[in-house]
């Protein structure tokens, strides 16, 4: 599996680190409730077939790509750079008050 | 059709006319009172269970391809109770006892062998985790025998004691430990459910699940809609899948795992090894292949084969540890899809919805869980309570934090 870095071109998968789904960028405010939490931190959709997931460019770039994949065949979709993915951010974390 | 030496005997003689198929081949009935979805090695068993412990018949098992089609049919076989935590450690000492009686108990021949399985260690803290193990498994009622350098050179004289990456400094010994033949276990569990009166329905894909009011009312498959008041989910690597017909989501991510099998030699490996520094086990089948394998491919994944760098890694590891392997050559390998929970403990419980249960998570250690896992879902669906040794494999203990992180590296999905 080659995984085309948008900065530095196809590069061998031992390059990458994968870190999960996608949800793990969709951290809730420090207020939501534990469900929430549960939900971002453990259950999964688990696809088979098309998924985004992260990965990170350990031994290049060190960039956070996001990568959308076909779990059954390995074929790579795309791959963007966490930093310019064109879904809304969540909200930005309120630091609790001390 | 009892089986028995007499028996092969007489078919010998007479030109092996007499023997049956070992199951019926049912057409699906428009209701039963439970459908298990999966016929591997885990849904038959709770089938063969419920039937056995809890005298409920008018079971079906829903098999999408055929009996042992799916991860019963192609993992690496080894039995063991070398388990720690409590919660853990019941469960698998339980399924260990269940695999000494089993041959007996379905009239099978499932070829286990308590050869004795070496876990080496490497370190002097390593030893002590060792210890600690080893006498958290004499506390279960299991066996445990810590060897050092020279102990382990008695037993595995092969090994390359000179190697300086990981010096071997000794070995934890489970005599109890060892493997079995995968496919008869499930064609043992499958013979022993049909004869009970179970129906084993292959070639029946389940597409949909039926909910009403919050109960479950039966499935849609590829041959038709199934009416039950009891459906249990034991789908191993596609859960994800099979749940999200009942609108859940599971704390489950599936990767993939790869073994590899060689060329049959002549009696060489007498043990099961796991040289967990290198990430490399091994053990040698009856039929004399080398049959290995290292740790997943670390990306979810559900293509059955995995990548060449793990290919690679675990090559290296098995040559670092017994170079004597070099010349075998390999014959295949294939990839598993591992249902791999966050904390790498297995769930046995119940859902939110009425009359479904899921057994699932079993990560890359399903195939010594088989019988204990039967067992344990087969009373809970029975009785609608956990079983005591499987009462802590909740569904709901990520959310609540009561985690059964066996390895301690912490609960993440890409951790385990």
């Amino acid at each position: 599996m080659r995984i085309p870095c948008p900065l530095c071109g196809p590069r061998d998968r031992r390059e990458f680190y994968y870190y999960g789904a996608e949800d793990y960028l969709n951290r809730p405010a420090p207020d939501a409730p534990p469900e929430a939490w549960d939900n971002y931190l453990h259950l999964r959709d688990n696809p088979a077939g098309i998924t985004r997931d992260l990965w990170y460019h350990e031994t290049g770039c060190a960039s956070w790509l996001l990568i959308t994949r076909n779990t059954v065949t390995h074929e790579i979709r795309d791959v963007v750079l966490v930093a310019d993915r064109t879904v809304p951010k969540p909200a930005p974390r309120q630091r609790a008050a001390t | 059709m009892r089986y028995s030496g007499l028996k092969v005997i007489t078919e010998g003689v007479f030109g092996n006319t007499g023997w049956r198929p070992a199951w019926r081949d049912p057409a699906p009935k428009p209701e039963y009172d439970t459908i298990i979805i999966g016929g591997g090695g885990h849904g038959l068993a709770t089938a063969y269970y419920l039937a056995k412990n809890h005298g409920l018949t008018n079971i079906a098992v829903l098999e999408k391809g055929w009996i042992g089609s799916g991860n019963i049919g192609r993992n690496t076989t080894i039995v063991r109770a070398n388990y720690f935590l409590p919660g853990n450690s019941e469960f698998y000492s339980h399924s260990l006892k269940l695999w000494e009686g089993m041959e007996a108990e379905l009239n099978y021949n499932v070829m286990h062998s308590q050869r004795g399985l070496i876990n080496l260690f490497h370190s002097d803290g390593q030893r002590d985790a060792f210890v600690r193990r080893g006498n958290a498994m004499i506390n279960q009622g299991d066996d445990a025998i810590l060897l050092d350098r020279e102990g382990v050179r008695e037993h595995l004289p092969y090994l390359d004691f000179e190697q300086t990456r990981f010096p071997i400094y000794g070995g934890l010994l489970h005599p109890r430990g060892g493997s079995a033949r995968h496919d008869a276990v499930a064609w043992g569990y499958a013979r022993g459910a049909d004869r009970r009166g179970v129906d084993l329905i292959q070639n029946c894909e389940v597409t949909g699940i039926e909910i009403e009011g919050g109960r479950v009312t039966g499935v849609q498959t590829t041959r038709g809609a199934i009416r039950a008041r009891k459906v249990g989910i034991i789908v191993a690597g596609r859960s994800g899948q099979v749940a999200a017909m009942a609108g859940m989501r599971l704390p489950i991510e599936s990767h993939i795992l790869q073994a590899f099998v060689t060329e049959g030699l002549k009696p060489v490996i007498n043990h099961v090894v796991s040289f967990g520094m290198g990430h490399f086990y091994i053990s040698q089948s009856d039929k004399g292949g080398l049959v290995f394998g290292g740790d997943l491919d670390f990306y979810a994944s559900y293509a059955s084969r995995g990548n060449l760098p793990m290919v690679e890694h675990v090559m290296e590891a098995g040559m670092t540890l017994m170079p004597m392997i070099g010349r075998a050559k390999v014959l295949r390998s294939w990839g598993g899809i591992m249902d791999m929970t966050p904390d790498g403990s297995p769930i046995i419980d119940r859902t939110h919805i009425d009359g479904l249960f899921i057994d699932c998570g079993w990560n890359y250690g399903g195939f010594k869980a088989v019988p204990a896992s039967g067992w344990c879902m087969a009373h809970l669906m029975a009785t609608g309570q956990p079983h005591e040794v499987a009462r802590r494999f909740r569904l709901d203990r990520f959310a609540t934090g009561h985690l059964l992180d066996e390895e301690g590296t912490g609960s993440q999905h890409n951790l385990h």
